[in-house]
Order: C-alpha cells, then sequence, then structure tokens
C-alpha cells in the first residue's frame, strides 16, 4: 500500500498549490468574525446529509450569524420549509461565475464579498468550483467545510470520520453563536 | 450536387506556348451547378470565417473555467504550474490553457465521428457505388442540412458526401495544429475554434448518418419506427450469445446478414452496447439492445456473452483482459482499436474460428466486415456449448468475497458518486445482499473501486451478482431509432415552435455518466412531454428513458407517440443521429421561414438563436464527442445543459442575466439597438440537481422573438416548476415579462405582485425582430 492520502477522492488531485488545513474549529469560526463581507454557500447535499442537528441544513441555520448566506440547486426550499427567510437562491455555477467578478455588487449589491464558506456539495462539483475561484479570483479567501479535504480552497478541513466531522461543524457553530 | 471531376485527353494540342503530344489535364472536381438557391456569403468556412459571430455569443457568455488539472505538461518545456496568474515557458496563461484543453477535446470528438464517417463513407462507396443516391428521409426535400449550411453543397449521392467530409478533415487538422505550443494564445480565439470543431462534427455525423440511412435500409425518419426490446431480460440466455459493442454498425450488419442468409437468426442471439446497438436495431430490430455503455462490464461479468464484438469508441480499453478471465474471444474489428490482436483479416475464416473456438487465441482483429459476419456466427455456434455453465457466480460466493472487505474506504474514494460501497460490503458479510443490489442504479460502471481496492474484489460483479434477479427480468420495449425529422413535420411545427406556443424542444442526449443513475434521464423526459413539448433523444440517453415504467408498466416509448410534435418522444437514433437534432433546428429556418440556407451559416444561427427555443440536455455527458457535439449546438445559439458531472468539460459558458448592457440587439425593422432581456441566460450549464436543471431547461427555451402568447405559456411553466421546486416565486421575472400580455392570466395576481417589488414597467424590454447581425437590419430609421 501506498504512503496514507489525505484527499477526499483517489482521482479529484490536487494541483500544486493546496488549501491549508484548519488546524481547529475556532479558526474558522475567528476567520468568519474578522471578514468584512463573508458568505456563506449552501449546497443540495444538505438536505441528506445528518449532523448533529438533523441534516446540514439545519447546522448551516446555526452557522448564519453575520453572514449572507446562499442556497444552491434548489436547496432554498427546505430553508423555507423551516421558515429561515433571507436566504439568497443562486445556481452554482451562477454563483461562481459573479464570485469571479471583482465588480459584483453582492446580493444587497454592497459589492463582492471577502471570505465565502462552502457546506454541502457533491465532492468534485465543489472542487471545479474552488478551483475556478483559485486561479480566477484570487484575491476572495475561500474556506471548505466538506468532510474529506478539499486541496482548491484556501482553508479545508482535513478528511475526517463522520462523528469527528459532526463534532467540528457543531463546535464552529456554537462559537460563532457565543460570539453573536 | 455542385461539382464533378474533369478530366481531359489530348492527343496533340497547338497553343501559343508550343505543341504538346499525350496531354492529360485533370481538375479534381468543378462546379456543377443546378441549385437555383444563391450561395450564402460563407461556403466551406475556414477557421477563421466564423469568429466574429463566435465572438458575439462569447461577449454574451463569457467562460467561466473551472481548471480540472492545474499544470501542462504538453510539451517538454514544461510541465508547467499555471495556478491563478502563473504563466507556462511558453506564455499561456490558465484561461488559455483550459480552453486549449476544450478545443483538443472538441478535436477528438469531431475526429472521432470523421473517422468513423470516413470508415462508413469508403465501405458504402465501394459496396454501393459511388452514385448511390441519398435517400435520407420521407416527404423530405432537404436531406442534408448541416451540409447545405457549412458546406454550401447539395448532395444527391455518396460520392458527393466526400466533398463534405474532405473539407471537414482539412478543418481537424487545422484546428489540431493551433493547440501546438506556440499558436494561439487567447482563450476567446480557442473557444471559437471550439465553436469550428463542433460544427464540423455536425457535418462528420450527417455524412455518417445520412449514407447508412440511404443504403442500408434503416427508418427514414419513420414517426412509426418499430419497437424493439432493450434490457438483459431481451437476451434469451440459453441461446448462443453475440455481443457488440461500440458505435459503428458495419460489422454488426454482416453479423445480421450472415445470421439470415444462413436461417440463424432464431438460433442465436445477437445485442449490442451503446450506439452500435441503436444502429443494429435499425437495421433489423429483431437485434438486441443490451443497455448503455455504463452496462459493459456489468454485462460481460454477468457471464452472458458468448462471443464479443468491438468496433469503435467508448469501448472499455481493457476489455481483453475482462473477457479474458471469463472465457469469451474478441473478435476486434477497427484498425482504431486493434487491441493488440493478431491480424487475421486475410485468413482462412475456417482457419480463425478454429483457433478461436480452442482457445488457442483469445481474439483477433478482423477488418473486414463481411468476415467477421461468417467468423462471428461460425465461432459463437462452436463456443456458446463449451461456455455453458460458466454463465453465474453464486451468492454464496458474493459473501465470502465480503468478508475479505477491510473496510478500507479506498473504493469510496475512488468512486465519482461516493456509493455507499463499504455498507453494501457490511451488509453481505451478513447475508443482506439488497444493499448491493440497491447500488445496480447508480452505479455507472467505471471500476475505478476496483481498481483502487487493496485485496482486489470485484466490485461490479458483485454489485451486477445482487441485482441478478432482477436485471434477468429488466426487459422495455424502445423505439428504434428513426433519422432525421421529415420537412413535412418541420412545416407543421414550424410556426407553434417560433411563436413559442409550442414551449420548446429539448433534445435528452449523451452518455450514461449520471449523478445518480438513469432514472434521472426519464424524469427530465417526462417532465416535459407532459408539458406537451417536443422531445428528441438519442444514444445513450434513449437507452435509459426506455427503462422507466409507471405503476400501469408502460414506459415512455409506450405513452407517447414518435411523432416531431408536442409531446412528442422522437429517438433519431446513435450518436451520429445527433446531426438530425441540430438539422431540425436548422430546417426550422429554412423551410418554416424561407432563409437560405446555402453557406448562409451565421444568418441561420442568429435565427435558431433568437427564435428557435431548442435546449440540449446531456445529463450523464462524459465523452469528448459529446463535447463536440455540444460545441455544435453552441455555435447554432442553442444552450446546453450538463449534469454536475459536466462541470469537468472546465469552463461553463454562462451569461450574467444581470448586466443589461449584455443584452442587446438589433431591431431587424430599424437597426435599433433594442434590449431584450436575459433569453436565453445561459449557453453551456452544469446543474447541481434534477430539479434545477428541468427549471433552467425551461427557462432557457425563451427566447426574444417570442410572441405574447408564446411567452406567457413559457413563463407558465417556468414559474410553475419553479414554485414546485424552490417553494417560492422566481425572483428573476421582471426580466421575462416584457408587456403585460406577457403574463400568465391565470398567474397574474402573483405574478404583478413579484413584478412591482423589481420596480417592473413595459418600457423596459423590447419585443423587436431581433438579430445580433447588423447586416440582417433591413431598413435604417
Ligand atoms: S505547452 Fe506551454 S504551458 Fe504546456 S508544458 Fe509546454 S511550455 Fe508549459
Ligand atoms: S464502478 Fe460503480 S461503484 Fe465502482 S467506482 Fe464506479 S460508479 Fe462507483
Ligand atoms: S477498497 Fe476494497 S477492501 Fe477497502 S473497503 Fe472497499 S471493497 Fe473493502
Amino acid at each position: 500500500m501506498s504512503q496514507k492520502m489525505t484527499l477526499g477522492q483517489t482521482a479529484e488531485i490536487a494541483g500544486p498549490k493546496k488549501a491549508f488545513i484548519i488546524p481547529k474549529p475556532e479558526v474558522v469560526a475567528s476567520m468568519i468574525k474578522r471578514a468584512k463581507r463573508p458568505l456563506l454557500v449552501v449546497g443540495s447535499e444538505s438536505a441528506k446529509t445528518m449532523t448533529s442537528d438533523g441534516v446540514l441544513v439545519d447546522t448551516a441555520i446555526r452557522l448564519i450569524g453575520k453572514m449572507t448566506v446562499a442556497a444552491t440547486g434548489h436547496l432554498v426550499s427546505e430553508f423555507l420549509k423551516r421558515d429561515v427567510q433571507g436566504v439568497h437562491s443562486i445556481s452554482l455555477m451562477n454563483l461562481g461565475d459573479r464570485l469571479r467578478d471583482p465588480l459584483w455588487g453582492g446580493f444587497d449589491g454592497e459589492g463582492q464579498y471577502d471570505l465565502v464558506v462552502f457546506a454541502g456539495f457533491p465532492y468534485y462539483l465543489e472542487w471545479l468550483v474552488l478551483n475556478g475561484l483559485k486561479s480566477f479570483a484570487m484575491d476572495l479567501r475561500t474556506i471548505s467545510l466538506t468532510r474529506s479535504y478539499q486541496p482548491n480552497a484556501s482553508w479545508s478541513l482535513g478528511s475526517m470520520k463522520v462523528d469527528e466531522w459532526k463534532e467540528v461543524l457543531d463546535k464552529i457553530a456554537s462559537t460563532l453563536m457565543e460570539e453573536n | 450536387m455542385s461539382k464533378k471531376d474533369l478530366k481531359l485527353k489530348f492527343d496533340e494540342l497547338s497553343s501559343v506556348i508550343g505543341t504538346f503530344k499525350g496531354l492529360e489535364i485533370e481538375v479534381g472536381r468543378i462546379f456543377d451547378d443546378e441549385w437555383e438557391e444563391p450561395m450564402g456569403p460563407t461556403p466551406f468556412p475556414s477557421v477563421g470565417t466564423l469568429r466574429n459571430w463566435d465572438r458575439k455569443l462569447l461577449e454574451r457568455y463569457k467562460p467561466f473555467y473551472m481548471p480540472f488539472c492545474d499544470l501542462c505538461c504538453l510539451c517538454t518545456f514544461g510541465k508547467c504550474d499555471l495556478t491563478g496568474d502563473k504563466r507556462g515557458a511558453c506564455g499561456i496563461d490558465m484561461a488559455g490553457q483550459q480552453s486549449r484543453i476544450v478545443l483538443i477535446a472538441c478535436c477528438i470528438g469531431a475526429s472521432t465521428h470523421t473517422a468513423h464517417a470516413r470508415h462508413m463513407l469508403d465501405h458504402l462507396l465501394e459496396e454501393f457505388g459511388r452514385n448511390a443516391p441519398l435517400e435520407v428521409a420521407l416527404n423530405t426535400g432537404v436531406e442534408a442540412p448541416n451540409i447545405r449550411l457549412v458546406c454550401g453543397i447539395r448532395p444527391k449521392t455518396l460520392r458527393d458526401l466526400e466533398d463534405a467530409l474532405d473539407y471537414v478533415e482539412t478543418q481537424l487538422v487545422q484546428l489540431m495544429a493551433a493547440a501546438h505550443t506556440g499558436q494561439e494564445g487567447d482563450n476567446i480565439d480557442f473557444e471559437s475554434k471550439a465553436f469550428h470543431a463542433g460544427m464540423l462534427d455536425h457535418v462528420a455525423m450527417e455524412v455518417a448518418d445520412i449514407s447508412q440511412i440511404s443504403t442500408l435500409g434503416l427508418p427514414k425518419g419513420d414517426p412509426e419506427a418499430p419497437m424493439t426490446e432493450l434490457g438483459y431480460g431481451s437476451i434469451d440466455v440459453s441461446k448462443p450469445v453475440i455481443m457488440c459493442i461500440g458505435h459503428n454498425v458495419l460489422p454488426s450488419v454482416d453479423i445480421i446478414d450472415y445470421l439470415m442468409e444462413n436461417k440463424l437468426f432464431g438460433e442465436v442471439e445477437i445485442g449490442g452496447l451503446c450506439c452500435t446497438a441503436h444502429d443494429m436495431s435499425r437495421y433489423d430490430k429483431r437485434s438486441k439492445v443490451i443497455g448503455p455503455i455504463s452496462w459493459q462490464l456489468r454485462f460481460i461479468r454477468a457471464g452472458i456473452p458468448d462471443l464479443i464484438v468491438v468496433d469503435e469508441q467508448c469501448l472499455r480499453t481493457d476489455i481483453m483482459i475482462e473477457a479474458r478471465k471469463l472465457g469469451v474471444p474478441v473478435i476486434a474489428t477497427s484498425e482504431k482499436s486493434c487491441l493488440g490482436l493478431p491480424d487475421r483479416t486475410h485468413d482462412d475464416p475456417d482457419a480463425i474460428v478454429r483457433d478461436l473456438a480452442s482457445g488457442a487465441v483469445d481474439g483477433v482483429l478482423i477488418i473486414d466486415p463481411k468476415k467477421v459476419g461468417e467468423v462471428t456466427v461460425k465461432t459463437v455456434l462452436e463456443v456458446a456449448p463449451k461456455r455453458a455453465g460458466k454463465k453465474s457466480f453464486s451468492l454464496d460466493e458474493l459473501s465470502e468475497l465480503a468478508n475479505s472487505c477491510r473496510l478500507c474506504m479506498e473504493c469510496v474514494r475512488a468512486c465519482p458518486n461516493n456509493l455507499p460501497i463499504v455498507e453494501a460490503m457490511q451488509a453481505a458479510k451478513e447475508g443482506d445482499y439488497s444493499p448491493f443490489a440497491a447500488l445496480n442504479d447508480l452505479c455507472v460502471g467505471c471500476a475505478r473501486c476496483e481498481s483502487a481496492c487493496p485485496v482486489d474484489l470485484p466490485i461490479i460483479s458483485m454489485i451486477t451478482k445482487a441485482n441478478e434477479p432482477a436485471n434477468l427480468l429488466e426487459k422495455f420495449p424502445m423505439r428504434v431509432g428513426r433519422g432525421a425529422i421529415q420537412d413535412t413535420e418541420i412545416r407543421e411545427v414550424g410556426q407553434p415552435i417560433v411563436f413559442g406556443e409550442i414551449p420548446g424542444v429539448v433534445a435528452m442526449v449523451g452518455c450514461a455518466n449520471y449523478p445518480a443513475g438513469g432514472g434521472d434521464v426519464a424524469r427530465i423526459t417526462e417532465e416535459f412531454l407532459k408539458r406537451r413539448f417536443i422531445v428528441v433523444t438519442s444514444g445513450c440517453s434513449a437507452m435509459n428513458i426506455a427503462m422507466t415504467r409507471d405503476e400501469e408498466g408502460l414506459n415512455l416509448y409506450e405513452k407517447y407517440s414518435g411523432h416531431f410534435d408536442a409531446g412528442g418522444l422522437v429517438n433519431v437514433g446513435s450518436c451520429v443521429s445527433n446531426s438530425h437534432i441540430t438539422g431540425a433546428a436548422i430546417k426550422i429556418a429554412n423551410i418554416f421561414a424561407k432563409r437560405n440556407l446555402r453557406g448562409n451559416y451565421e444568418e441561420i444561427a442568429d435565427y435558431i438563436y433568437n427564435r428557435v427555443g431548442a435546449v440540449g440536455v446531456a445529463w450523464g455527458a462524459m465523452s469528448q464527442k459529446a463535447a463536440s457535439i455540444a460545441a455544435g449546438c453552441w455555435r447554432l445559439g442553442i444552450p446546453v445543459v450538463v449534469g454536475p458531472h459536466g462541470a469537468k468539460y472546465r469552463r461553463m459558458l454562462l451569461g450574467r442575466k444581470d448586466k443589461e448592457e449584455d443584452w442587446i440587439v438589433y431591431n431587424a425593422r430599424d437597426g435599433e439597438e433594442v434590449y431584450v432581456g436575459p433569453a436565453p441566460e445561459h449557453l453551456f450549464y452544469a446543474a447541481e440537481t434534477v430539479e434545477e436543471a428541468i427549471v433552467m431547461i425551461t427557462k432557457l427555451t425563451m427566447r426574444p422573438n417570442d410572441t405574447a402568447k408564446g411567452r406567457a405559456v413559457k413563463l407558465t411553466h417556468y414559474i410553475d416548476l419553479y414554485k414546485r421546486y424552490y417553494g417560492t416565486m422566481p425572483d428573476d421575472l421582471h426580466l421575462y415579462v416584457r408587456k403585460i400580455t406577457d403574463v400568465p392570466f391565470t398567474m397574474r395576481d402573483e405574478i404583478m405582485v413579484a413584478l412591482e417589488e423589481k420596480d417592473w414597467s413595459e418600457e423596459k424590454i423590447a419585443i423587436p425582430d431581433p438579430t445580433l447581425l447588423d447586416r440582417m437590419v433591413r431598413r435604417r430609421s
């Protein structure tokens, strides 16, 4: 057997520039806190990915805090079912395309975001969009909260077991909630 | 047709420069034109001829690159890291490199169809002669819309198709050359060249399909084309089974002919995988369609075939390894895919049969289709009895295999769809095989899991075994590929499509690399059929559409007619039949709108783009051929939606509906430049979910030319579907409602509320005679 790999999927091999591994959950919370215009992007897998709150949509709701929230695919319906208003519905392709445009005004017209947090996507799709941003939105910082390492983000969780990941997410959410 | 060979021979010719004896002059082919339609501005366009048109589209739909690889290793200057704003040693940047790879992919795709077309045409010319007439479809005068449009010629015989193909081959060489180190450097120019490759591809596909339709007796645009059987269950495993894989039907035709000539059709089963299966069933509906490409390994591993015949494209390149494991002989039939096998083309057929049947050789290469026919049938009859009993793999064995699983997760990490293989292993250890069986529909048959497994577990075989009882029962009807759309059908539906009253034409095409099984293709298809769109289909998608039944046991081919009309489900056939889909869009411009086709690409593309609500959907697109087919659609202004794996094509062509300045057209009536709203919003788009795709497809059918009634119909579908899946109203209605008359009556109140929130007013969006081409303006005010 070869040396232990840290990639999420064996065929989705990273390029030379790889994400820093987030050392502990508090670091994510503090990066979000320090950001001027943070955006949380929640993907279609969130409706079926289990977390300690139920599914990832429920945890995402706890994460929101001061972040603007975008739901991709048709996920906005899950937020509406939970009576959470103010979540912006946008497709992942449209969002990626806008995030690489420094002149995009964001959902509120106030300007581009400086930190984007991704959670709940098919692994390869997130990999690709993050790689588009890595090369074509070089000023944007990205964080991946996926359970498998996402090499193309600026910061990513390392690959971890389900229970460990649930704990990490829970910790990020509770730290953010305490601080708000 | 327009050109003829000219050969002049003089015994003695006296001229001012002297006297020549025994002079022979050959002028190749000269124009001999009886076609009254005037030649348009761009016959046989070269690489740069349509560059301005491409740039107009690419201005609106700017490429969003998602590099699939950050490095370039194409020359010894590298490898180069192109991440961010870095440049390679040749000076290329990441956008240039990604678009270069798109171009290379499109060239591979277009070359594959072109090589296929060349092989087909050469063979048919030899067999049927140069003057064999082209008879493509009933009630049809426009027999080759892509060739007419691009080349400016009107082919009448097989020989005439050579001119189109010569042109395509020459252009493809130019395009490939542009990808060399230190040639093209601009990403938008690479994109334009990829569009060129796509356009050429549709010409090549048209050559391949109309030549085989005209000579081999395939259905000629018949909406009532016969039903064939599809699925494992359609194969009678008690008989010797021949399995043909690939895309080029010629060897299979000779197998079928040999069976018929020797009255053996009832004694032998012949089935196909991928497009060869389509074309075999078009040739003789008694040949069975086993399934799409993703079933290749599963079907072989099930031990059902007694002999495998491969032709070309989308074959598993490890097929010899697989076949050897099961003792199944292989006959390769194409120089493009020799598989390392000995060339026995010139050997005595009986000697080849002897060697294959005795196991002296495990496979042979035979380039002559007639010989393939004879050797295949004789061999399978000898091999099948010896293989009896080798057809199964026991459930006990499955459980034993699962016991050796180390639960290391390597398989799951290798699986493109992240399937729960380890859970299935754990359950199988306890004797519960249902989680394995559940993977059957979700697995794309790629075998990446097996390659990754440290103990070499045959995961696909285990899935197949667990689902065997269901697999063996699977038998579905599928209407065989009908080929082209008749001119008379176009005449009937041209107006309702252009005015928007038939809400759109949705083309469900492409490969079987689905994110969550082929059932999604049937689901998308049915949604649009129920809403009375026209749905056309081809290739693996046309097969997957057949594989879902309703509560009453009926599938979509049984429920919907094969007519090119509202609510029709039109299977055109194999990959090369995709040319009939673009062909239908072109014919709408020509037959309904009476626009000249001949060498008139820009005008026709401009017409289709602004008026014909056609959308291509390749939910499981995987191959380079799918990339070039899509590129041919883009250049014609037809948007294409792919599934999430399609994002790996590494760039999308996305419009920005929030930028008003991007959506300005000329009004051809007076030359005024007006805003028409973002229709269609995107040219190439990957959807994350089926629901998102369905809504986006609906939206992409909107065109600036829609009448109020047509736009209201399209908006009704868009809003209804959006509300169903997103649970709320769309937030961009103010960009699509142009006048109050566009508002569907039944939704009026809620739409007006949505419009008021966005300060909508009637003056903003124009309904002109839309065109992107300055030269189409009739009069300037
Ligand atoms: S083609 Fe250019 S980018 Fe690629 S390896 Fe050569 S020098 Fe580097
Ligand atoms: S063969 Fe099926 S289970 Fe294995 S990696 Fe491919 S899709 Fe996944
Ligand atoms: S890779 Fe092989 S051993 Fe490891 S979990 Fe998967 S099937 Fe088991």
